[in-house]
C-alpha cells in the first residue's frame, strides 16, 4: 500500500467503516450496508459520469462489504474501468477488486485480460508488476491460457526491469502450479536457467523457486542449472558478509538464496563433472567450517539464518550420500547441536541424524552419540523431541548396541509419554527380534515389554513371540520357565496370561520335572488368573487346559471338574460354553491315542516373509517349512488338499477350506472376533508392515482339533491366515471406488475371505461361503475412527442384466457405528444362471458432518459356484473332445505377472473352486482342472488347461490358458477372470 | 432440570449468571457466548448442544436469556419457564433492556432464587411474588409474624395465585381480546394459509375470593345448547359461533370442569394476567385485501402498483396501517405516488414502506411506484418476496365474542350486577403477506 496523502485518503470510506464498526448488532450492520449499497447503486446508475476518485472510493466500499461476507453482484464494470486509469492508486484498487472478486464471467474476463495485456505491454514497471500480481493472485486456468505464453518472454527479455522479472518469475511459478500443461517452457528453458547468473539477487531468488519447481517435474531439461547453482553458491558462500550489502541478513550473506540453491541441488544426483563437484564440496566444507566460527552477533536471527543454511547443507550431504568425510563432519556438527540450549536445534539435529544413521558411511559416527541420545530420551521436556530421540535410537541400532538400546528403551517405556508408548513398544519388539542373537534374550525382552507396557502391546507382538517360540526348539524350555515365573507375579497383564496360557499349554511338559512347577501347580497358577480375564483370553485358557489333559493325564480329573462347573459349562458366552462342553466330552470319550493325535503340539509356523522381514531375517533358514508339510497334510485332510501338498501361502488354504461345503456353515456367525479386527495399529506404516503377517489367533491354536469336532468344523477352519489373508498391499488408500474395485475384485477370484476395502475411515472385511448355487457373504464394516458414523446405509444392486442372473438379498445393517466398533451384514446370493458382471455395493454414511459415499464391486464371480469334479485321464479327454466347437473354447496367452511357483499355482487353482486333476495331462508341467458351475437354471461343466512356459522368447514367462465349457459365455468369462491371476 | 441461567447483553457480556447445579461449570458461560452469540453463522435453533450440555435461549430485544442443563429435560418446560421469567421481569421493571437489568440485578437474583429451586421451577405468579419480593427495599417496619405466616400459607396453599382478604371499593373487571391474524395469499387472491392466534387478557380488581365464569361463542358450547332446548336457526348459530382449534388456560382455570362441561370457571388472580390463549383457522375475517401488480419493463425498470381494500364494517376504523413492498437488491432509484398516507423508499431495508394512519371499512387505496434497476452480472432472478402488511383493527378477526363473564362471591355482599365490566377487542396483524 503506498503512503496515502491527505488529499487522496478516502474520507467516505473511513466514515463508512467506522459506522460499521460502531454498529451494535448484526441487524444494524446489515441495515447500514443495505443503505450504502443503495447509495452506490444510485451513484453508479446516475447519469453524470463519476470521476476516478469516487469510482475508486465506491469500489473500495464494495470490496469492504464483500470482505464482510456479503454478496456483491455489481461494480465489476467500474473496477475494470479503474484498470485503465493512469493513476497508480486507482489502478491498484481496480486490480485488488478484480483479484478478490473475479468470477469466470465471459465478457468481463475479456475486458480484464485486455487491460492486463495493455499493462503488460506498457513500459511502466509499476503497472507491469500490478498486472503480474493480479495474474498470480487469480491464478485461474483462464488466466494461464491467456498469459502463459507472454510471461516467459517478459521474464527473459533483456530490457525488463529487475523488479518486473522477479514478479514474472513468481507469477509463472504460480501458473505452473495451477495448470502445468499450459506453461510450456521449451525454448525458454536455457534462458530461464541463466537467470541464475543475473546480477540482481532478488531476481535470482525468485527465479530459483521457479527452477526448483520446474526441475522437479522434468529434471533432464534443467540439468544445466546444477553447475550454475554451484558457482552461484560458491560465490555467496565465499563472499564476506559485507559484499552483498542489501542481501546480508544479520551478517549472513543471502541466507534465503543459499537455502534455495541447496534445495535445488537436492533435486539432482551429485554432479559428475569433477571440477563442479570439487567446488560444491568446497562450498559445503566452508559452510561446515562457518558453523564452527564464533557467532558474529548474539541476535537469534543471526544464528537462525546460519543454521538454516547449515541444515540445508547437511540434507544435501545426506542426499548425495557419497562423501564419507562430509557425512562424518555433518554428523559431528549435529552431535554438537544435540546438546545445544535451543530445543528446536536439538529437534532438528535428532531428525537429521535419523537419516544420517541409515547411511553406511556415517552410521558408525552416529553411534558415538548414543549416550547423548539416550540422555535426551530421558531428560527432554518436549515430547516431540523425545519422540525424535526414540526414532534415532531405533535408526542407529545394530547388532553391537542392540542390547543396550533395547534395555534403555525398555526402561524408558515405564515413564514414557502415553502418546508414544505404542510406537515404542513396536520398536522394541522389532529391534529385539531383528538383532536377537540369543533367543532367550528375545523372550526375556518381550515378556518384560508385556510386563511394563501391557496395554500398549498389540496382538501382533505376542503372536510373534509365540510364533518364534514354537518355531525354535532350543528356546521352548526356557520360555516355559520364564513365563511360569512371570505369571507368579500377583498382578500380571492379560497379554502375559495369553502368552503364558499358550506356551504352558504347548510346552508345560518341559518344566514339569521340577516339583516347583509340577503340572498341578502350573494349572492352578493359570486358573488363578482365569477369572480376571476377558472372554477371548478365557477361551484360550480353556484350550490350554485341554492341552494339559493330554500333556499330564494326572490333571485330568481336576480339569474336568473345572470344565464341568456351572461357570464354564453354563457360561452365558456361547463360545466359552461350547468350548467347555466339547472339551469335556473330548476328554471323557476319546482314548489317549486319539487325544494325543488331536492335541498334538502345534506345528511350526511357516515363515512368510514380509517385504521388510525378508531382508531382516536372512539367517533363519527355510527349514521350518519343510518340516511343516507332512504334518499339515495329515491334519488338513480335506479332499481339496488331498495331495498332501500345501501352498506357500497359507491364506490360500484358508480360502479353500472355507469354500468347502461344510455341514454347519451357520456356525461362522459364532465367531466372537471377526477377522478384520487385526487391522493395523496407529503407529507408522513401516512398523505395521512387519507384523501384518503375524496372525496366530487362538483358533489357529486349535486347528488340530478339527477332524473330531464336527460341529464346529467351519468355526475352527479359519487358519491363522484369515486375519491377514489380504496383505496391506491390497489395501488402497484412495477413496475413489470404482476404478480400482475391478482390481479388488480380481484379488478375490481365488479366495473368499480378506479385507475388501480400506481407507482412513472404514475397513470392510469380507467372508464368504458358497454351496451349490447358493452363497452367503458376511461383510464386516469396521469404523477406524473414534467418531461414530451415523445414517450408515448399504445397498447392493445388480446393474443391467445381472438382475436376472443373480438373486441378491441383503439384510439391513445398523445405521449407527460407534467409533472403533464393527457391524456385520449378511448378504445371500443365489445364482440363477451364468453371469459376467459383479453386483455393486454402495455405502453411504456421515462422518462428522460430511457425507461419505463409496461404491465397490462385491467379489462375486462365476467361479464361486464351481463344484469340483474328479475324473480320470480318459474321461477328461473324452469330455474335452466333446466340447470342441469353436465357441465353446476360450483361449488366452499372457505374460506371467507373478513368479511361476508350482505350489502357488496349485493353490490358486484350488481356490478357484475346480478340482485339480493329477496325472491327466501328459506334460507334468501343465495343470488341468474340471468343475461344474451350479446355477439354478442349469449346470455348466467346464474344463480348464493351463500351460506355463517358463522359457518363452526373451526370457519372459508366458502362460497359455484354455477353457472349454458347454456355454460360450462361461468359457469367455472364466478365461478373463483367470488371466489376471497368474 | 435447569442447571443454570445466564443473561447476556448483545455483545455477549454476562449480566446475570446463576448456577443451580454443580454439573454446570464456569466455562458453560463462555461456551454459549462463543458458539451462539458470536457464532459466525447466525444460530437459529433455540436449543444448542455444546459438549453434552444443552443451552435453551430466548432473545428479548438485545438481551439473551439462556437456560443451561446437562440433563435430558423437557424443552417445552424450560421455554415456558423462560417466557414466564420474561413476564415476571417485565411486571417488575418494565421493558427488558440492558439498562433495566443492570439497575435491578439484586432484584433479579432475588427472583431467581425464588422461582427456581435446585433447578426446579417454582411459583412464578407475579401477583404472588410481589407480596414478598418488593422493589422498595425494606419498609419502615418488618412484616409482622402474621403477615409472614399469611404469605407462607398462601404461597404453599391450594390457591397460590391469590391471597385472601383483598378489598376494593369498586369491583371492576377489564377483558381484552387480543388477536393476531396471519395470512399468506397468492397473487391471484387465493388464501394459501391463514390462522388467528388470540389471547384473552384480564385485569381484575375484585374483592374477596370471587368465583368467575367466562363464556364465549365456542362452537361446541353453542351447538350443545342449540341441541338442548332452544330451536335456534342452525345456520345462524353456526355463523355466530367459532371453532377453536386449540387453547391453553391460566393455571387458575379448573380444567376438569372445562373437560367435562367445557365451561371456563376460575378464581382470578388479582391484577393483570392472561386468562387463555387460543388458535383458530376456520372462517377468519381478513381485514385487508392486498392486490399487487408488478411489471418488469426491460432489464432496468420495474413498475409496481398495489391496491389495498379494507373489508370490514364501514363504521369501524383500522389504525397504524403499514404496507411493506420489497424492492429488488439492485434498485438504484425509486419514484412513488400514493393517494393516501405517506410512502418512502427505505434503502436500508430494501423496501418501500407505505404508512396510513387511519382507514375506515369498505374503502380502497392505492400506491404506484417506479423502480429503476442497475444491471448486474448475476443472472439470478429476483426472488420476489411477498408484500407484507401491519395494521390494527377494533374487532376480533376470528369472530370470537365474549358472551358473558359472571362473578359470584358468596361471602361478600356484592353480586354479578355490581361488578363493572369492560370488554375490548383488538385485532393486529401477525405475518400478513401477499405474494406478488
Amino acid at each position: 500500500m503506498p503512503a496515502v496523502s491527505k488529499g487522496d485518503g478516502m474520507r467516505g470510506l473511513a466514515v463508512f467503516i467506522s459506522d460499521i464498526r460502531n454498529c451494535k448488532s448484526k441487524e444494524a450492520e446489515i441495515k447500514r450496508i443495505n443503505k450504502e449499497l443503495a447509495n452506490i447503486r444510485s451513484k453508479f446508475k446516475g447519469d453524470k459520469a463519476l470521476d476516478g476518485y469516487s469510482k475508486k472510493k465506491y469500489v473500495c466500499k464494495l470490496l469492504f462489504i464483500f470482505l464482510l461476507g456479503h454478496d456483491i453482484d455489481f461494480g465489476h464494470m467500474e473496477a475494470v474501468n479503474l484498470l485503465s486509469s493512469n493513476k497508480y492508486t486507482e489502478k491498484q484498487i481496480g486490480y485488488l477488486f478484480i483479484s478478490v472478486l473475479v468470477n469466470s464471467n465471459s465478457e468481463l474476463i475479456r475486458l480484464i485480460n485486455n487491460a492486463i495485456k495493455n499493462d503488460l505491454s506498457s513500459r511502466n514497471p509499476t503497472f507491469m508488476c500490478l498486472a503480474l500480481h493480479c495474474i498470480a493472485n487469480v491464478g485461474s486456468r483462464e488466466m494461464a491460457e491467456a498469459f502463459a505464453g507472454e510471461i516467459p518472454r517478459i521474464l527473459v527479455a533483456g530490457d525488463t526491469m529487475d523488479s518486473v522479472k522477479q514478479s514474472a518469475a513468481l507469477c509463472l511459478l504460480r501458473l505452473y502450479k495451477t495448470s502445468p500443461d499450459l506453461v510450456l517452457m521449451g525454448e525458454w528453458t536455457s534462458r530461464v536457467v541463466h537467470l541464475l547468473n543475473d546480477q540482481h539477487m532478488g531476481v535470482v531468488t525468485a527465479a530459483i523457486s521457479l527452477i526448483t519447481c520446474l526441475s522437479q517435474k522434468n529434471p533432464d531439461e534443467f540439468k544445466t542449472c546444477v553447475s550454475l547453482a554451484v558457482s552461484r553458491l560458491s560465490r555467496i558462500v565465499s563472499s564476506a558478509s559485507t559484499d552483498l550489502q542489501d542481501y546480508t541478513y544479520y551478517f549472513v550473506p543471502a541466507p534465503w538464496l543459499s537455502c534455495k540453491l541447496l534445495r535445488l541441488l537436492q533435486c539432482y544426483p551429485p554432479p559428475e563433472d569433477g571440477a563442479v563437484k570439487g567446488r560444491l564440496v568446497e562450498c559445503l566444507e566452508t559452510i561446515l567450517n562457518k558453523a564452527q566460527e564464533p557467532p558474529k552477533s548474539k541476535k537469534v536471527q543471526h544464528s537462525n539464518a546460519k543454521n538454516a543454511i547449515l541444515f540445508e547443507a547437511i540434507s544435501l550431504i545426506i542426499h548425495y550420500d557419497s562423501e564419507p568425510n562430509l557425512l562424518v563432519r555433518a554428523c559431528n556438527q549435529l552431535g554438537q547441536f544435540l546438546q545445544h540450549r535451543e530445543t528446536n536445534l536439538r529437534y532438528l539435529a535428532l531428525e537429521s541424524m535419523c537419516t544420517l544413521a541409515s547411511s553406511e558411511f556415517s552410521h558408525e559416527a552416529v553411534k558415538t552419540h548414543i549416550e547423548t541420545v539416550i540422555n535426551a530420551l530421558k531428560t527432554e521436556r518436549d515430547v516431540s523431541v523425545r519422540q525424535r530421540a526414540a526414532d534415532l535410537l531405533y535408526a542407529m541400532c545394530d547388532r553391537s548396541n542392540a542390547k543396550q538400546i533395547v534395555a534403555e528403551m525398555l526402561s524408558y517405556l515405564e515413564t514414557a509419554d502415553y502418546s508414544i508408548r505404542e510406537e515404542m513398544v513396536l520398536k522394541v519388539a522389532i529391534l529385539a527380534e531383528k538383532y536377537a542373537v540369543d533367543y532367550s534374550w528375545y523372550v526375556d525382552t518381550i515378556l518384560n515389554l508385556i510386563r511394563i507396557a501391557g496395554d500398549y502391546v498389540s496382538e501382533e507382538v505376542w503372536y510373534r513371540v509365540i510364533q518364534i517360540v514354537i518355531n525354535r526348539d532350543d528356546v521352548q524350555g526356557y520360555a516355559a520357565k520364564t513365563v511360569f515365573e512371570a505369571l507368579q507375579a500377583p498382578a500380571c497383564h492379560e497379554n502375559m496370561v495369553k502368552v503364558g496360557g499358550y506356551i504352558l499349554g504347548e510346552f508345560g511338559n518341559l518344566i514339569a520335572g521340577d516339583p516347583r512347577s509340577s503340572p498341578l501347580v502350573q494349572f492352578n497358577l493359570l486358573h488363578s488368573k482365569f477369572h480376571l480375564c476377558s472372554v477371548p483370553t478365557r477361551a484360550l485358557l480353556l484350550s490350554a487346559y485341554i492341552k494339559f489333559i493330554n500333556l499330564f493325564p494326572e490333571t485330568k480329573s481336576t480339569i474336568q471338574e473345572v470344565l464341568r462347573s456351572d461357570s464354564q459349562i453354563r457360561n452365558s458366552d456361547v463360545e466359552l460354553q461350547q468350548r467347555a462342553v466339547e472339551y469335556l466330552k473330548l476328554s471323557s470319550i476319546a482314548s489317549t491315542d486319539v487325544l494325543a493325535t488331536v492335541l498334538e503340539e502345534m506345528p511350526p509356523f511357516p515363515e512368510r516373509e514380509s517385504s521388510i522381514l525378508a531382508k531382516l531375517k536372512k539367517k533363519k533358514g527355510p527349514g521350518a517349512v519343510s518340516v511343516n508339510e507332512l504334518e499339515e497334510g495329515k491334519r488338513e485332510g480335506g479332499e481339496l488338499n488331498g495331495g498332501g501338498e500345501r501352498g506357500g501361502d497359507s491364506s490360500a488354504i484358508a480360502a479353500s477350506n472355507a469354500s468347502t461345503p461344510s455341514p454347519s456353515a451357520d456356525l461362522l456367525g459364532l465367531r466372537a472376533g471377526p477377522p478384520v479386527t487385526a487391522a493395523a495399529p496407529s503407529a507408522g506404516s513401516l512398523l505395521v508392515d512387519v507384523f501384518s503377517e503375524a496372525g496366530i489367533n487362538d483358533d489357529g491354536f486349535l486347528r488340530d482339533l478339527e477332524p473330531t469336532t464336527e460341529s464346529s468344523d467351519s468355526l475352527l477352519a479359519e487358519g491363522p491366515g484369515d486375519s491377514d489373508s489380504a496383505p496391506p498391499s491390497v489395501v488402497s488408500e484412495d477413496p475413489t471406488p470404482l476404478p480400482e474395485s475391478d482390481e479388488l475384485l480380481n484379488k478375490f477370484v481365488c479366495k473368499n475371505n480378506g479385507v475388501l476395502f480400506e481407507n482412513q475411515l472404514l475397513q470392510i472385511g469380507i467372508k464368504s461361503e458358497y454351496r451349490q448355487n447358493l452363497g452367503r457373504i458376511y461383510l464386516f464394516y469396521g469404523n477406524k475412527t473414534s467418531v461414530q458414523f451415523v445414517t450408515f446405509t448399504t445397498t447392493v444392486t445388480c446393474p443391467g442384466e445381472l438382475q436376472s442372473q443373480l438373486n441378491v438379498q441383503s439384510k439391513p445393517v445398523e445405521p449407527l457405528i460407534e467409533g472403533g466398533a464393527q457391524v456385520q451384514q449378511v448378504i445371500n446370493i443365489e445364482c440363477l444362471t451364468d453371469f459376467s458382471d459383479a453386483p455393486l455395493l454402495n455405502i453411504k454414511f456421515r462422518y462428522g458432518g460430511a457425507l461419505q459415499n463409496l461404491t465397490l464391486k462385491l467379489p462375486v464371480t462365476i467361479n464361486k459356484f464351481f463344484q469340483p469334479t474328479e475324473m480320470a485321464s480318459h474321461d477328461f479327454f473324452q469330455r474335452w473332445k466333446q466340447l470342441s466347437q469353436p465357441q465353446q473354447e476360450a483361449q488366452k496367452i499372457f505374460k506371467a505377472s507373478h513368479a511361476m511357483d508350482t505350489e502357488v499355482l496349485k493353490a490358486k487353482l484350488l481356490g478357484l473352486g475346480m478340482a485339480l486333476l493329477e496325472n491327466v495331462d501328459p506334460n507334468p508341467e501343465n495343470f488341468v482342472c474340471a468343475g461344474v458351475i451350479q446355477s439354478k437354471a442349469q449346470q455348466v461343466g467346464s474344463l480348464l488347461r493351463l500351460e506355463p512356459n517358463a522359457q518363452a522368447q526373451s526370457g519372459e514367462q508366458m502362460y497359455r490358458l484354455t477353457v472349454r465349457s458347454s456355454k460360450d459365455t462361461v468359457s469367455k468369462r472364466l478365461c478373463e477372470l483367470l488371466a489376471e491371476q497368474f | 432440570m435447569i442447571g443454570g441461567l445466564f443473561i447476556y447483553n448483545h455483545k455477549g457480556e454476562v449480566l446475570i449468571s446463576r448456577v443451580y447445579r454443580d454439573d454446570i461449570g464456569r466455562n458453560a458461560v463462555d461456551a454459549f457466548r462463543v458458539n451462539v452469540i458470536h457464532a459466525r453463522q447466525q444460530v437459529r435453533s433455540p436449543v444448542t448442544n455444546i459438549a453434552r450440555t444443552s443451552f435453551f435461549h430466548v432473545k428479548r430485544s438485545n438481551i439473551w436469556l439462556a437456560a443451561v442443563t446437562k440433563q435430558n429435560v423437557n424443552a417445552a418446560m424450560v421455554f415456558e419457564f423462560l417466557y414466564k421469567m420474561c413476564d415476571v421481569m417485565t411486571a417488575y421493571f418494565g421493558k427488558i433492556s440492558e439498562e433495566n437489568i443492570k439497575n435491578n440485578f439484586v432484584l433479579i437474583y432475588e427472583l431467581l432464587d425464588e422461582i427456581l429451586d435446585f433447578g426446579y421451577p417454582q411459583n412464578s405468579e407475579t401477583g404472588a411474588l410481589k407480596t414478598f419480593i418488593t422493589q422498595q427495599g425494606i419498609k419502615g417496619q418488618p412484616q409482622t409474624k402474621e403477615e409472614q405466616s399469611q404469605i407462607t400459607s398462601q404461597v404453599t396453599g391450594q390457591i397460590g395465585w391469590r391471597r385472601e382478604g383483598i378489598k376494593y371499593r369498586r369491583n371492576e373487571l377489564f377483558l381484552d381480546v387480543l388477536e393476531s391474524v396471519n395470512l399468506l395469499m397468492s397473487p391471484q387472491g387465493q388464501v394459501l394459509s391463514a390462522h388467528v392466534s388470540g389471547r384473552v387478557m384480564m385485569k381484575s380488581y375484585l374483592s374477596g375470593m370471587p368465583e368467575c365464569k367466562f363464556g364465549m361463542n365456542d362452537k361446541i358450547v353453542i351447538d350443545k345448547q342449540g341441541k338442548g332446548g332452544t330451536t335456534d336457526d342452525p345456520g345462524k348459530s353456526g355463523k355466530q359461533s367459532i371453532a377453536i382449534d386449540d387453547c391453553t388456560f391460566h393455571q387458575c382455570v379448573r380444567l376438569s370442569k372445562f373437560d367435562s362441561e367445557r365451561s371456563i370457571s376460575f378464581i382470578p388472580p388479582d391484577g393483570e394476567y392472561e386468562l387463555m390463549r387460543y388458535r383458530t383457522t376456520k372462517d377468519i375475517i381478513l381485514p385487508f385485501r392486498v392486490i399487487p401488480l408488478v411489471r418488469e419493463v426491460g432489464r432496468t425498470k420495474l413498475e409496481v402498483k398495489v391496491v389495498i381494500k379494507s373489508n370490514f364494517k364501514p363504521s369501524l376504523l383500522a389504525q397504524k396501517i403499514e404496507v411493506r413492498i420489497p424492492t429488488p437488491l439492485n434498485t438504484s432509484g425509486v419514484q412513488v405516488i400514493c393517494m393516501k398516507g405517506k410512502a418512502k423508499y427505505k434503502a436500508s431495508e430494501n423496501a418501500i414502506v407505505w404508512k396510513i394512519k387511519r382507514m375506515a371499512g369498505m374503502k380502497e387505496s392505492q400506491i404506484s411506484a417506479e423502480i429503476e434497476l442497475l444491471p448486474t452480472n448475476d443472472k439470478k432472478k429476483w426472488a420476489r418476496p411477498p408484500i407484507s402488511m401491519n395494521f390494527e383493527v377494533p374487532f376480533a378477526p376470528s369472530g370470537l365474542k365474549v358472551r358473558y363473564l359472571k362473578v359470584f362471591e358468596s361471602k361478600l355482599n356484592y353480586s354479578d350486577h355490581d361488578v363493572i365490566k369492560w370488554v375490548r377487542y383488538i385485532g393486529r396483524s401477525g405475518i400478513y403477506e401477499t405474494r406478488c
